[in-house]
């Protein structure tokens, strides 16, 4: 249980819940910007994020980097398996990542850059479901190589993760507004964070039945005993984050929703840990198999250790200075 | 959509295309980072509202540039998994830490501070905003540290076993890092970054300059680059001839490329253009100038330099690519020495503001630094072939197990997008560089431009019917 693997492990994991949760809510940001039409609204909703979205998504590269670093044949498998995604996800996130400087800089274009950013930001967050839903499925490996064909990830399954992450991502982005803005603004935000709330429960729903049908062992883990005393805890935090969501929303609380959306995201990612492990790549290798040697964790390790409390502090710092409402009138000078 | 071309080719020319974009906006904004913390710090310290407009001024095109580079370099975090999967596995043990490292010391300092120092002056207060400008360029200096210990790894690799999985197995982490050409490509790149920056600025400043010589702005930033220019472009050939001899001594192949040598020589010729011809091994027309090759390599007029038929034909890099990308590199540094020179002489002379020659020849300097050092890029990385890992992995056995098709496509897609997105973005700085750095208004604790991203609503609406 102290192998470095395994510690290696759960930092992973906790810097791509990391990269869910925070670029989550600011990919939602894009994702709801067809909603909005107004040239005011889509600055406010912008504003609200340009402070803090190249933070989020740095640790997306802290997840790949760290995935190479640390577990190099798990990387090496399954980024070619989702060799499709991957390259949409990426072009997706460049156009996004851009429009926040390029809709200011221009007029004749900024119907472009925000028709970027939009569609920009639903395919990152499509193609993060779908790659997730292809994992859970397992990937073809045979002697260190992906050895499965170039459209093995689409999948009914794999298709419904990919809307449930748009959906999911669309319902932080909301709670996310909910919170940073005021007025009509805020309001549609909310009642957008309703439907979203609806739609994410739903599809929470149906790709927690449907996994454990996917693999035998995915059935052990969720409905045989003592298992599935541990697993029965996930279902219920769950309702109670629904419970939060609905009553934070109804009541016009402002951080409550933004908070119980986030703990849905954490527990459905804790529900996919119970699913995975002890496996990185589901059904083909395990955390010790594509681990790298020590002497590559324990390096990488001691810097991980001292600097991601560092970063963790200073990135809360940021937050804290871009702290309340957005004032529409103001800007942040 | 294979374009009848090998994986291996379309995943190596994508690879260069996408890196090459990515190179070009980090040597930009690490320059950028420091001068813009140079510009804030003068402003604090002396209290000159010329230095705060610069600020201002240049912290849009940062931005811009930023993004750019942020979004670029996303693409490269994957790229090595999805084309490069068998190095990946093979040398991710080394190469990744080194890249981990890279993230957890650099990007999230970089991203962490950039909205403060983007947005946040008036939230934090001077000192602190200060504090966040001087972490961005802090940071960006971090990371070239350690993205270029990794690709000087990958040039002379130091510090290593292999284990029975092919896996390069870390062994002494300090040899590692300080890899024996790990110094020289470190110093000669930052160099590079900053030369880069500093024409470009000075590009502007001359334009401005030619425009209306009594702006005050104009001459601020076109003296500070000139400055540079001539202080740093001597120092830079310098530690470039001190690089390149550390390259014959751990790829003298990749030196004989360089230097179109197929044959091997007492008292090499010093070529100074040709054909390189690796079919042939020779260099065609020729133009040479006797013993100086061995001169500045040997350092003597008769040392032996090695030809590229001193080594099997499997282990020699293609000729044509570094021999010329070398002279371009080189050509160009020559002609920032001149202008360096120039700039010292027009400043000893008092003209340094109002000799349009001297601006003429500053403004299509401009883009030189992004062309030199894409050059000397293309250099030391062609040199290296066919090693991805020199001397130890192949290329051709670093690929993914990948069908032609699905790179060609990729590449195709990239083109395209970069070409829109990039091209845009470059238009946009363009643009933003043409305007006048002048104050329309007097207000010191905050200068006119806006930052990218954050804009007050009617300020924008009002600047929407005057703007295109």
């Amino acid at each position: 249980m102290f192998e470095l693997s395994f510690i290696w492990a759960a930092l992973i994991a906790f810097a791509v819940l990391a990269y869910v949760v925070l670029d989550g809510f600011d990919l939602g940001v894009g994702i709801l910007f067809p909603f909005f039409p107004e040239q005011r609204d889509r600055n406010v909703m912008t504003n609200s994020i340009a402070p803090v979205w190249d933070g989020n998504e740095t640790w997306l590269v802290l997840g790949g980097g760290g995935l190479m670093a640390v577990f190099p044949l798990a990387y090496a498998t399954v980024l070619p398996a989702l060799y499709i995604p991957i390259i949409l996800m990426v072009l997706g996130l460049i156009f996004r990542g851009v429009a926040f400087e390029f809709r200011f800089r221009t007029q004749r274009w900024r119907g472009v850059w925000d028709w970027g950013f939009a569609l920009g930001s639903m395919t990152a967050a499509l193609m993060q479901g779908i790659a997730l839903g292809a994992l859970v499925q397992g990937i073809a490996i045979a002697n260190r190589q992906y050895a499965g064909g170039w459209w093995d990830w689409l999948t009914p399954f794999s298709i419904v993760t990919g809307i449930a992450v748009v959906v999911g991502y669309g319902l932080l982005g909301a709670t996310w507004l909910n919170l940073k803005t005021t007025g009509d603004l805020q309001a549609r935000a909310r009642q957008l964070a309703i439907y979203a709330g609806i739609g994410t429960l739903a599809l929470i729903g149906v790709v927690s039945l449907w996994t454990p049908f996917l693999e035998p062992v995915y059935f052990e883990r969720w409905f045989q005993w003592p298992t599935a005393f541990f697993s029965a805890f996930v279902p219920l935090l769950l309702a109670v984050c629904a419970f939060g969501l609905w009553q934070g929303l109804t009541a016009n609380k402002h951080l409550q929703p933004f908070l119980s959306a986030l703990g849905l995201f954490v527990l459905s990612f804790a529900g996919l840990g119970i699913s995975f492990y002890p496996y990185i790549v589901p059904g083909a290798l395990t955390i010790a198999e594509a681990a790298a040697p020590d002497s590559s964790l324990a390096f990488l390790l001691v810097g991980a250790v001292v600097l991601i409390p560092i970063i963790l502090a200073y990135t809360g710092y940021a937050y804290w200075v871009f702290r309340g409402k957005v004032d529409p009138e103001e800007g942040y000078h | 959509m294979s374009f009848g071309q090998s994986a291996e080719l379309l995943a190596r020319i994508q690879f260069a295309f996408t890196v090459s974009f990515h190179f070009i906006f980090p040597a930009f904004s690490i320059g950028l980072a420091s001068y813009l913390a140079v510009l804030n710090g003068l402003w604090l310290w002396k209290k000159d509202a010329a230095y705060l407009k610069l600020f201002d001024y240049w912290k849009t095109v940062f931005a811009i540039t930023f993004g750019m580079g942020v979004v670029s370099g996303i693409v490269m975090s994957y790229q090595f998994g999805t084309n490069w999967a068998a190095f990946s596995d093979k040398a991710g043990p080394i190469v990744g830490p080194l890249m981990g490292y890279e993230v957890l010391t650099a990007f999230f300092l970089e991203a962490g501070f950039l909205g403060i120092a983007l947005f946040g002056r008036k939230r934090v207060g001077n000192g602190l905003h200060m504090f966040a400008v001087a972490m961005v360029a802090v940071g960006t200096l971090i990371s070239a540290t350690w993205i270029l210990a990794a690709n000087s790894w990958m040039q002379t690799p130091a510090g290593f076993t292999t284990n029975e999985a092919g896996q390069f197995v870390p062994v002494d982490w300090w040899a590692i890092v300080f890899n024996p050409s790990f110094p020289y490509r470190l110093v000669h790149t930052v160099l590079a970054a900053f030369l880069t920056t500093a024409f470009a600025v000075g590009a502007v400043g001359a334009y401005h300059l030619l425009r209306d010589s009594s702006n005050r702005q104009a001459r601020t930033m076109f003296s500070m680059a000139m400055w540079m220019a001539a202080l740093v472009t001597p120092v830079q050939i310098f530690v470039g001839d001190q690089h390149g001899l550390n390259t014959l001594e751990h790829q003298p192949a990749k030196i004989a490329a360089m230097e179109g040598h197929y044959e091997t020589h007492q008292g090499a010729p010093l070529i100074l253009f040709g054909i390189p011809d690796d079919k042939a091994e020779k260099t065609h027309f020729a133009l040479e100038i006797p013993k100086l090759g061995s001169l500045i390599l040997g350092h003597s007029w008769d040392a032996e330099i090695k030809g590229l038929k001193a080594f099997p034909p499997d282990e020699r890099p293609p000729a044509f690519l570094p021999f010329w990308t070398f002279r371009i590199m080189v050509g160009l540094g020559m002609l920032m020495l001149v202008v360096g020179l120039w700039s010292l002489w027009a400043r000893f002379r008092k003209t340094l503001y109002t000799s349009t020659w001297l601006h003429r020849a500053a403004l299509p300097m401009g883009p030189s630094g992004f062309v030199a050092v894409l050059a000397g890029w293309y250099t030391t990385e062609v040199g290296r072939q066919p090693y991805t890992v020199y001397g130890l992995l192949r290329t051709s056995d670093s690929l993914s197990n990948v069908d032609a098709e699905a790179i060609g496509a990729s590449l195709l897609a990239f083109i395209v997008v970069y070409f829109i997105v990039f091209g845009a973005g470059v238009f946009y700085i363009l643009r933003t560089v043409s305007k006048t750095p002048e104050g329309e208004e007097e207000e010191l604790h905050e200068g006119p431009t806006r930052a990218a991203g954050i804009t007050p609503v009617q300020q924008l609406e009002a600047e929407g019917k005057a703007n295109v």
